[in-house]
């Protein structure tokens, strides 16, 4: 029987059995792992709440016959208790956990860099103020481009003219010049894709000036994107809260 | 593998929530082996059940009658509403004999990861029962785990504009279990002492 220790994000968790549950976590070496946590549904349980979505935690964990079991668990960051109270955060919290689900395939494949993107992406979300529905598409946006699909949203992607150009395509790769083109493409505001530039290499000053306009357009962009690349959406995304101001937090 | 139809059986043990393929093979075998009339009355009871239950038209309870029990009895509170993700979640709150009001039972909580939401619930039937004004306190006893939390944030910050006192159950619920679960004991303390949520 092999053990192993590492930290990782809960991702998602399913009921088993009576009272156990299977958790599925992104971890820092292991790539994603789902194992067995034992006994945290019942109210008695101290461990149930570090395994809640959202939650970075150190584990251990040994081999079962099918799946692994989970067990030794402490908590290194709990987000999800301060995102849980602010509905629109909570809710591209959650469409940030399904894209880190869905761009890593294959279980226990490393995946450190989306792991990262994620760690990075939660802390954003539930540490500062920043605009959640924008650092949800920024996290979407750098997915895309560790998974190899990284579109451009400058030079065209087809003959890598020197951009900005008008026109966006979607199978295409991005950007697009009036001669590389194909007859149906997007023609996006040129504020829309500098934005997207911005998110995607973390330039927040120039995000943050952006329209509500442009965020709108560019949050399509990116939707259609990933549905391009991941064959199935994201079932989350059209649950995430737009256009709202986030509620006033209290204590 | 068994053969046939003692597999079937099997199969379909093994589909109900909580029984494991080890399980369902005991239970089978266990039916195998009892008496025909004993059988018979699971038999009769299972398809009572699927007959005779529906869920109440006011709070989805789940009763034999149009209205449930609770929604029929004059005695209990109309001006406070207790709201619940499941109906068995009605009978844990009961029996911690602290509530007198009446009951919403949602049918779920919001989960944008298993493509749940607001109105994939009974949100829209709950606004329809505070329009009237009989209404005055809103007790959100979502399960005490982040998708409840969540749930209650949403619910609190629609609510909370019609002018109702919105509270949640407080205290001795360690987070991430099942509300079902709870002692009456811990859960009636939690609702003596619910918080008003400020949203
Ligand atoms: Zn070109
Ligand atoms: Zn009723």
């Amino acid at each position: 029987m092999s053990t192993y220790r590492d930290t990782g994000i809960v991702l998602r968790t399913q009921k088993l059995g009576e009272a156990d549950r299977i958790i599925t976590l992104l971890t820092r070496r292991h790539g994603r792992i789902r194992a067995v946590a034992k006994g945290v549904r019942r109210t008695s349980s101290r461990i149930g709440a570090r395994l809640e979505p959202f939650a970075h935690v150190d584990v251990q964990c040994y081999s079962g016959r099918s799946l692994d079991i989970a067990q030794q668990i402490e908590t290194i960051d709990a987000f999800g208790g301060k995102l849980s109270r602010d509905y629109a955060r909570w809710t591209a919290g959650q469409a940030m956990l399904e894209a880190a689900e869905r761009f890593t395939e294959n279980e226990h494949d490393p995946a450190l860099a989306q792991f990262q993107l994620l760690l990075g992406g939660l802390r954003v979300l539930a540490e500062t103020e920043r605009d959640p529905v924008m650092v949800l598409d920024a996290f979407l946006v750098r997915s895309l481009s560790i998974a190899g699909y990284a579109p451009s949203f400058s030079d065209c992607a087809g003959c890598g003219a020197t951009g900005p150009h008008r026109f966006f395509t979607i199978p295409g790769g991005g950007a697009s010049c009036a001669d590389c083109r194909p007859p149906a493409c997007a023609a996006p505001g040129a504020e829309t894709l500098s934005l997207l530039g911005a998110l995607l290499s973390g330039d927040w000053e120039s995000a943050e000036t952006s329209a509500p306009r442009a965020r709108r357009e560019a949050s399509g962009l990116v939707a259609a994107y990933l549905q391009w690349h991941l064959e199935r959406g994201l079932r989350s995304l059209r649950h995430v809260e737009r256009d709202l101001p986030a509620p006033t937090q209290s204590a | 593998m068994y053969e046939g139809i003692v597999q079937d059986l099997i199969d379909e043990l093994g589909r109900l929530p909580g029984v494991g393929p080890k399980s369902a093979q005991r239970i089978a075998f266990h039916l195998l082996s009892a008496e025909p009339a004993e059988v018979r009355k699971l038999v009769h009871a299972i398809s009572e059940v699927k007959e005779k239950i529906r869920f109440c038209e006011v709070c989805a309870n789940v009763t034999e009658d149009a209205l449930c029990r609770i929604c029929r009895d004059p005695r209990r509170d109309p001006s406070v509403i207790c709201v619940v993700e499941e109906a068995k979640d009605v009978v844990a709150v009961e029996r911690t004999r602290e509530f007198r009001g009446r009951y919403h039972v949602l049918g779920g909580a919001i989960s944008p990861i298993e493509g749940i939401g607001p109105d994939d619930l009974r949100v829209r039937e709950l606004m329809t029962r505070l329009s009237d004004g009989a209404v005055t306190e809103i007790i959100l006893a979502t399960d005490p785990n982040l998708e409840g939390e969540a749930t209650a944030t949403y619910l609190a910050r629609l609510i909370k504009p019609l002018g109702l006192k919105v509270t949640r159950p407080a205290s001795g619920l360690p987070v991430g279990g099942d509300l079902e679960y709870a002692d009456e004991v811990t859960l009636g303390r939690a609702f003596e002492g619910r918080r008003l949520l400020d949203v």
